[in-house]
């Protein structure tokens, strides 16, 4: 028996605390391993305070900027912006810069920064993807970031833990993605509570890294801090792979007696593929219970949708079949090493015979900051996080999340419809 | 129309509806001009310095985009108030020095109701119709914070004293 049985929330924290063990509740100042930031909430806000305080950044080695909402420019305010990161980079001697190689959340595990036990911050809310890795890693404002880059410490409420278990196995056509819009309408957006969302079970444990990642990032959508999945031999592989060494994965897991304040238990084979009507996460219902919703656009993007599993899932419904004449796929794969594999496995080619155009590997759409937004009225289905009112254009578009299989469905019939008929219809 | 009165908003009020991501690359001006337009379109002409936003549960919510709070701040509101915050709003509001108050009775204050505020007593009251609420102080080291304007001037001053003691 442990003297002090901790949850992995807890054990993240107490590290980057300098302490044995901290309990929920309590609130404590770390230090903070990595901090990432991108074009939109970094330099461009973040240098002004540091100006202003005459001070740099605390240690410009375990600083990670990435250029992913304003890219690549569509106008001059976004080159400026764009040009300002640079020179903000080079002036501060920044150890990781990744410029247009994708979306940060994707492109900063994908070079192998995100190792079990660290504590992150990162500017940006779905910064939570981090805790796929074992990593503690949550969003903030870039008034917090400079704060963080002045001193290298923030201040955190210990958060408690909310565990959520898929066990048994999905059915086809089913992902992650699915499970996270279910867990919106059935927790709601505020269901986490600001505290630890730990997901586990045996479906959990089936996963990639990649479809980890969008469940660690939708923790957001639950209104937690962080998502957290302890690492496994997924998570050394995939680091291995990363040019990096996940080290001891046994010590980051909960103990069997800590502290957790509720277990929300769910079975996997149960769940369908699931559909969020406008304007929220949460208005998810299973893909049967929608009527035949004709669409505008399909998009499949974003951190938690056009990563290569996701761009495989797509593929496997759009291969040999074509887009809707009425319909228009854009496909904007999370990043740079997604987009080259997705080519090199033939993917890609799947996905542009069937008519899919293909954007730039970043944010683009998803937050309406770049390319591919909607007019007033139009009607998409995405594979991305969120479909708040206006945030991928007009204030009147109506926005869909699905999976990128459900997306990719639609994007064929030209209307909501179940991917499971298409996954196993002979293809036409 | 009374001064510092109560302009009310529902559940789950997001950040892309508070700071729209196509006016994102501009500045704070002309982005506080949209706050809110997708939901009120006359939030952002007719607030006045010293009103106060009253939302319902996780007010906030989504993005960590600070500018959400920072148009708020920018239209002269004096406070958020609201039956919970989203972890990152809630933050981010307080580095930037706009107050941001939980209060479970938020659904008793009416539209138009001139507010009286007192965040360190813990204490609204609705001068419209009388009745005091409370609400959850601000720890004293947080409303230090925000009175001295947010998270900046406060750092300010840290290293302002820690290079006078070199």
């Amino acid at each position: 028996m442990l003297a002090h049985p901790q949850t992995l929330a807890e054990k993240l924290v107490a590290r980057a605390a300098g302490r044995s063990f901290v309990r929920a509740g309590e609130i404590v100042t770390a230090r903070v391993d990595l901090a990432m930031m991108h074009d939109s909430g970094g330099p461009r806000r973040v240098a002004p305070i540091l100006e202003r305080l005459g001070i740099g950044v605390w240690d410009p080695a375990r600083v990670i900027v990435v250029t992913d909402h304003f890219t690549p420019a569509g106008d001059s305010e976004s080159a400026r912006i764009l040009d300002l990161t640079r020179r903000w980079v080079a002036a501060n001697d920044i150890g990781h810069f990744y410029d247009m190689r994708g979306i940060s959340h994707v492109v900063v595990p994908e070079h192998g920064h995100l190792t079990p036990g660290l504590f992150v911050v990162g500017g940006d809310s779905h910064s939570p993807t981090g805790g796929a890795f074992g990593c503690f890693m949550f969003g903030v404002g870039a008034t917090e970031m400079a704060g963080v880059l002045a001193t290298g410490e923030i201040w955190l409420r210990v958060p408690e833990t909310i565990v959520v278990a898929f066990e048994g196995r999905l059915g086809a056509g089913v992902v992650a993605k699915d499970m996270m819009l279910a867990l919106c309408a059935r927790l709601g957006m505020d269901g986490g509570d600001y505290q630890a969302i730990e997901y586990r079970g045996a479906a959990i444990e089936a996963f990639g890294m990649e479809e980890r990642m969008t469940l660690c990032n939708m923790a957001a959508e639950l209104g937690a801090q962080v998502g957290l999945i302890a690492p496994d031999a997924a998570t050394t592989d995939y680091l291995r792979r990363a040019g990096t060494d996940a080290g001891d994965v046994a010590t980051w897991r909960s103990d069997s007696d800590a502290t957790i304040r509720t277990t929300h238990a769910f079975d996997a084979a149960a769940l369908a593929p699931q559909v969020a009507a406008p304007h929220s996460p949460a208005n998810a219902a299973p893909v049967t219970a929608y009527g035949p919703t004709a669409i505008d656009q399909c998009y499949i993007g974003a951190c938690t949708g056009a990563k290569l599993a996701d761009l495989h899932m797509a593929a496997a419904i759009l291969r040999g079949r074509k887009v809707a004449k009425q319909v228009r796929l854009m496909v904007a794969p999370a990043s740079l090493e997604a987009l080259n594999r997705a080519t090199a496995d033939g993917t890609l080619a799947a996905l542009t015979e069937a008519g899919a155009i293909l954007l730039p590997s970043g944010c683009n759409a998803c937050g309406g900051y770049g390319i591919g937004v909607l007019a007033e009225g139009e009607v998409c289905i995405a594979s991305t996080a969120r479909n708040f009112k206006g945030r991928m254009g007009a204030a009147s578009a109506e926005v869909y999340l699905a999976s990128p299989y459900t997306v990719a469905a639609a994007a064929v019939a030209g209307r909501i419809v179940d991917p499971r008929d298409l996954l196993t219809a002979p293809i036409a | 129309m009374p001064n510092n009165r109560a302009w009310i908003f529902g559940d789950n009020i997001d950040t892309d509806v508070l700071a729209p991501g196509r006016y994102m690359k501009g500045g704070i001006e002309e982005l506080a001009r949209h706050c809110l337009e997708s939901i009120d379109q006359r939030f952002a002409n007719e607030v006045a310095p010293g009103d106060y936003l009253v939302g319902g549960r996780n007010f906030g919510m989504g993005s960590s985009r600070e500018q959400a709070a920072q148009a708020l701040k920018h239209l002269g509101v004096a406070a958020v108030i609201a039956r919970s915050f989203a972890g990152i709003f809630y933050r981010n509001a307080l580095n930037l020095g706009l107050v941001a108050l939980v209060c479970r009775d938020v659904g008793r204050i009416r539209a138009n109701d001139a507010l009286e505020v007192n965040a360190a007593a813990g204490r609204i009251v609705d001068k419209t119709t009388g009745e005091t609420l409370r609400c959850e102080p601000l720890p004293a080291h947080l409303l230090a914070m925000v009175q001295a304007g947010g998270l900046v001037p406060h750092l300010e001053q840290r290293f302002i004293r820690s290079m006078e003691n070199r």
